[in-house]
């Protein structure tokens, strides 16, 4: 039996080991194009500080993008389905119970009680 | 002798440890915080190679009966019995062991990282002692063959698990996650308990193989199948009976919320096994394999989509918790769906099944790492906002490795345990019906495109001013989080070697309901 074996999923393969082998020459790579560049910068010099139209740079905690920040595409892409889902998820129990009867009701109907 | 004994009962001590464990807890914690740390050091370990012993009896022998009471304990049909299994009975095989085996695991886990996650809280021996008590809970579930016993089990897993959720009280606010949770799983168990009793009274038996064996269908039958999938199905957390567990997940301290996956993971258990070997053929297998598939796509992606606008971190990982759960009842659904036509069961609904076991166990591994390292950060900062986090990678560099694989592998990225298990289900859902498949693969990319959120808004940026004094979190937090970083890693590099090992076994057990029958019954 070899060490790493090839996953069998009844339609292709995957063997980690190739993947692996894979994943250490892109490494080589990325780290020979790496090493192309340049090895020091000038630190304390002007064109080392953040340029931002002759204005002061702003302190670490405000250039850090908050999460919110991020994917507000995509959820006002999905407006109109996060405007129903979201209210669905009201934290009040009886709404949680109302949603577990109902597919209880469902699954009654499915099994061919009724 | 001590081993002979060990082997020979390790059904009834594997619960039997944990029991004891938990009750002796106060009365160690009086001496001192080191000695109780290692008791439940002690008692997690023991339970989990008891598990171990147990796996490879039932892996190498077949399944393991357990009769409590009996002078053989491992004959279902004692002499005094007039011939029926009147004898609560542990029913061990294949899938229950694999259950059994990586719930005690996690639950030590969870007992490490635990030690120095709450210095500055009260109560922690009731904390350890009600852990204990949970994986009780959650190894009865998987072992047993009683279905009366099954509820009781149900019960201490619901109970302590709601116990452990308020144990932060956090303003009210995990209590009332608690309480949503405790009352919902009340609700749950009401319906277990109500189906155990419907069945007990046509088959005269509590005994989940005398009751397979002697499944009409009928109309008593069928409601007492909704009642037991409905009421597992929630506890299990699937979509749209899941809103409880983004309450109840980010209020519980880390370490519990890892350990209560794994606890709704024996609920899922549940649900394949009254699927499967309950009634097995005798249900109408498609309409509710594709029920259980519905339920599976609901739950991947409502899950993905409710995370991606979330702020706080565990939140947001609970309902990746939903989502993942969806793969693993698609995996099984197909299974089901396909349990009666033997040509299309070989073809791809076995893989299918093991795909979505493979997906259980790798999900206690990897959303485990996660939710322990959002306790970490948690534990460093004080705070859960996403907004609010930011740089931390310059000092929690460990905690920030461990997250990158528990998302990786969340997320599917080879090599990680995730992938495996989730190109097990692409492909042989892919032969089902296609558009599951897809479904499945969009729902990670999602996840991934969710993770690279997190991780950007914790630990990429400058290094931040009121995080000056981070620093890495204690060495049992950071040993908890390894563990289950090098299983994550490790089960993606060795995914056949596990599938032959454990995954086969389990899904050819839930399969073959003959042999669970035949080994209470006889005829084996």
């Amino acid at each position: 039996m070899a060490l790493i074996e090839t996953l069998d999923t009844g339609f292709g393969a995957w063997n980690p080991l190739l993947w692996l082998v894979a994943l250490v020459v892109a490494l080589l790579i990325a780290w020979l194009i790496r090493s192309r560049g340049e090895s020091a910068r000038p630190s304390g010099a002007e064109s080392a500080k953040p340029y931002l139209s002759g204005n002061d740079a702003p302190s670490a905690e405000e250039t850090h993008v908050g999460a919110s920040n991020l994917y507000w595409g995509f959820t006002d892409a999905l407006k109109g389905y996060y405007d129903r889902v979201v209210p669905i998820h009201s934290g009040i129990l009886t709404d949680y119970v109302l949603w577990f009867i109902g597919v209880l009701a469902l699954v009654i109907i499915m099994a061919g009680v009724l | 002798m001590i081993w002979e004994f060990w082997s020979a009962n390790a059904p009834a001590l594997l619960l039997a440890i944990p029991m004891l464990g938990a009750f002796a807890t106060p009365l160690i914690g009086r001496m001192g915080k080191t000695p109780r740390n290692l008791w439940i050091l002690l008692i997690t370990a023991l339970t989990f190679v008891t598990s171990a012993v147990l796996a490879v009896e039932v892996y190498t022998t077949g399944p393991v009966i357990y009769t409590f009471g009996a002078a053989a304990s491992s004959a279902a049909l004692v002499s005094d019995s007039g011939g029926i299994p009147v004898r609560i009975i542990f029913n061990v095989d294949a899938m229950s062991a694999f259950m059994a085996l990586f719930a005690s695991f996690v639950g030590m886990v969870a007992a490490v990282f635990s030690f120095p996650s709450g210095k500055m809280e009260s109560g922690r021996d009731g904390y350890f002692a009600l852990l204990l008590l949970l994986l009780v809970g959650i190894l009865g579930m998987v072992c047993t063959g009683d279905l009366f016993n099954f509820f009781v089990f149900l019960e201490i897993n619901s109970l302590a698990g709601a116990a452990l959720v308020a144990y932060r009280i956090d303003k009210g606010v995990a209590v009332e996650a608690a309480l949503k949770y405790a009352f919902l799983s009340t609700l749950a168990g009401l319906l277990v308990l109500y189906a155990v009793a419907l069945l007990y009274g046509q088959y005269d038996s509590l005994n989940i193989a005398v009751i397979a064996e002697r499944m009409q269908f009928g109309f008593l039958d069928k409601v007492a199948l909704a009642l037991l999938l409905t009421g597992l199905a929630m506890k299990a957390g699937a979509v749209p009976m899941h809103f409880w567990t983004p309450d109840t997940y980010s209020m519980a301290p880390s370490a519990i919320t890892a350990f209560l996956v794994v606890a709704s993971q024996a609920s899922l258990y549940g649900v394949f096994r009254v699927a499967f070997t309950l009634y097995g053929l005798t249900l109408n297998y498609v309409t509710i394999g594709w029920f259980i598939i519905i339920l599976g796509v609901l739950s991947m992606f409502v899950g993905v989509s409710m995370a991606i606008p979330q702020k706080d971190v565990k939140r947001l990982m609970a309902y990746h918790a939903v989502s993942q759960t969806g793969y693993m009842l698609l995996g099984v659904g197909v299974g089901l769906a396909v349990l009666g036509d033997p040509v299309m069961l070989e073809s791809f609904g076995l893989t299918a099944m093991e795909g979505g076991i493979f997906h259980i166990v790798n999900h206690a591994m990897y959303k485990g790492l996660l939710f322990l390292t959002a306790g970490a950060i948690f534990y460093q900062t004080g705070t859960r906002n996403l907004n609010k986090l930011g740089g931390l990678g310059h000092s929690m560099k460990w905690t920030m490795l461990f997250f990158v694989i528990g998302a990786l592998a969340i997320a599917g990225i080879p090599p990680f345990n995730g992938f495996a298990s989730k190109l097990m289900i692409y492909e042989s859902v892919f032969a089902f019906n296609p558009l599951l498949s897809i479904i499945a693969m969009v729902v990670s990319i999602l996840t991934l495109a969710s993770f690279v959120k997190v991780f950007h808004a914790i630990f990429m940026g400058p290094r931040q001013e009121r995080y000056a004094e981070v620093k890495e979190v204690p060495v049992p937090m950071l040993a908890a989080m390894g563990i289950l970083a090098l299983l994550t890693v490790l089960m993606g590099i060795f995914p056949q070697q596990i599938v032959d090992l454990v995954i086969s076994p389990a899904a050819g057990a839930l399969v073959d309901q003959g042999s669970y029958i035949a080994s209470v019954m006889g005829g084996l």
